[in-house]
């Protein structure tokens, strides 16, 4: 279970104040709101890499003890970004990029992705959005993580493209049980994709 | 006002050892009144024929065909004139992610005003018109949210009052309270008799504002015609399945992946991805002459 317990967290002022949230093994919960209610910022908290206000985080009953270069525990989350392009190092070869996390298994994850061979021997620029954002899940699912966050992860991607990462996200989750917080502004994708869909409210204006 | 009026227009980037064919063959028309949604998969050549109209192109670009916009052709046109007499005048664009494409030192006022005295137009107005309080105009672009920076660039692309629109994938990003308002002020747009060029890989909302759909599939149209018809009763295999990927309908997507842009095949480019291709595909299919155009051997 992933669990963030009674979380605040902002930058310099809060952005969330007191939000809870629980993603079980194997289920996928949906995260909606409109832009600025904070579902980034508690999705950076989930997978460690902002260190919140107040509150706490729990994976799998442990209490997460660091956050961002302190977080021991963050191999057992996947992050997916809503822009793939700033999610890679640019002098990367597809191929890089995914084997980054290290590991052997880059050619059992690009078939996963289904990323050619001539794909993966290029570097970002010479690839388009929805083949990057494949290298991006290829890479998310490189240690086999417990728990996968997807940020807006289809906000730049086709409906096809959109359907066929959902399609690996789900096969994953059928055989490792993993966990996914999937955050949208899309309800009908959520209403389609996610078992429960959690609202956070609009901000108060500032 | 005047058609915007593509003809047969190619682009090919030259690479070392390697020619990448972006656009191929595609004539559009846009009229007065109109809006043209222009959508594909990202990497589809949907950016490259916007950049060829404004003259964006990179060095290593080589066009062919035609675009005219009433005497003037914008793929002949120098930059001269393009910067003279076409951007911000007779096209405005609406760019991608538009807070990245402000000046991040100056403010939104500062920034819209220099825009309408360079173009002759009234700043205050285009403000207001793109639903802008004075106070936000006090703003730096980091300031401002993805709906006001969006609004900002509204502002910025009709502040000189161009008959034409090219709006690039304007709703990436936006919440869907904020692509709805959107859409209506563009439909506001076209109601006033402006033409509008939405380019976009969101169907839904190319759904609810374009008169007409093209589908571009490796950088040529596979499919044009009314927007209800192109995606309720695709005659094209790719347009359905890109209609039938939505999470409302079947949620499943087309398999395969789309072909290289350097390596394109002979025939059709979707027939290695298509349930109906048979050998008459290796021939590549024509897009046919009528007001629901479709490019292929067997439509559906």
């Amino acid at each position: 279970m992933l669990t963030g317990l009674g979380i605040t967290a902002g930058y310099q002022a809060p952005v969330i104040t007191d939000v809870s949230l629980t993603v079980h093994p194997g289920q996928t919960v949906g995260l909606a709101g409109p832009s600025g209610s904070g579902k980034s910022t508690l999705a950076r908290v989930l997978a460690l890499l902002h260190k919140p206000f107040a509150g706490t985080v729990e994976i799998d009953g442990e209490t997460v003890t660091g956050f961002r270069f302190r977080a021991a525990q963050r191999t057992r989350i996947g992050v997916l970004f809503q822009q793939p392009r700033l999610s890679v190092d640019p002098r990367f070869t597809l191929r890089q990029a995914i084997a980054e996390p290290g590991g052997d298994r880059v050619g059992e994850l690009a078939d996963l992705v289904m990323l050619t061979d001539d794909l993966l021997g290029r570097r970002p620029h010479e690839v388009s959005d929805g083949q990057l954002q494949r290298a991006c899940l290829a890479r998310a699912l490189a240690l086999n993580p417990r728990y996968l966050i997807c940020d807006e992860m289809t906000t730049m991607l086709d409906a096809s493209t959109t359907a066929a990462l959902v399609g690996v996200i789900r096969a994953y989750q059928r055989e490792s049980g993993a966990g996914v917080l999937a955050i949208s502004h899309d309800t009908t994708l959520l209403t389609r994709w996610a078992d429960e869909t959690v609202r956070l409210s609009a901000p108060l204006p500032r | 006002m005047v058609n915007l009026e593509i003809d047969r227009v190619s682009v090919r980037f030259a690479l070392k050892g390697a020619t990448v064919e972006a656009v191929n063959d595609v004539s559009l028309r846009i009229r007065p009144g109109e809006c043209v949604a222009l959508v594909g998969e990202s990497g589809c050549g949907k950016t490259v024929l916007a950049s060829a109209l404004l003259g964006f192109l990179p060095g290593n670009a080589e066009t062919s065909g035609s675009a005219r916009l009433g005497e003037i052709d914008l793929l002949a046109a120098t930059d001269h004139e393009l910067a003279t007499t076409v951007r911000g005048r007779r096209i405005g664009l609406i760019p991608q992610s538009p807070a990245s494409h402000l000046t991040p030192v100056r403010t939104a006022r500062s920034q819209l005003e220099e825009a309408a005295r360079i173009l002759g137009g009234d700043a205050r107005q285009a403000a207001e018109r793109a639903g802008l309080l004075p106070e936000h105009l006090d703003r730096y672009p980091h300031e401002l949210s993805g709906g006001m920076a969006q609004r900002v660039a509204n502002a910025l692309a009709l502040v000189g009052n161009p008959p034409l629109l090219i709006a690039d994938e304007p709703t990436t990003g936006l919440d869907r309270d904020l692509v709805d308002g959107l859409l209506d002020e563009f439909r506001r747009l076209v109601d006033d008799g402006h033409a509008v060029l939405l380019i976009t890989h969101d169907l839904a909302a190319a759904h609810r504002v374009a008169d007409r759909i093209a589908v571009m599939y490796a950088g040529r149209i596979v499919e044009a015609g009314p927007a209800h018809e192109v995606l309720d009763a695709s005659k094209h295999p790719y347009s359905r399945g890109l209609a039938n990927a939505l999470p409302e309908r079947d949620f499943l997507p087309i398999p395969g992946q789309p072909p290289l842009l350097t390596d394109l095949p002979a025939g059709c480019a979707f027939a290695p991805r298509c349930d109906q291709a048979t050998a008459i595909c290796e021939d590549r299919p024509v897009l046919t002459d009528d007001p629901h155009a479709v490019a292929c051997h067997r439509p559906c």
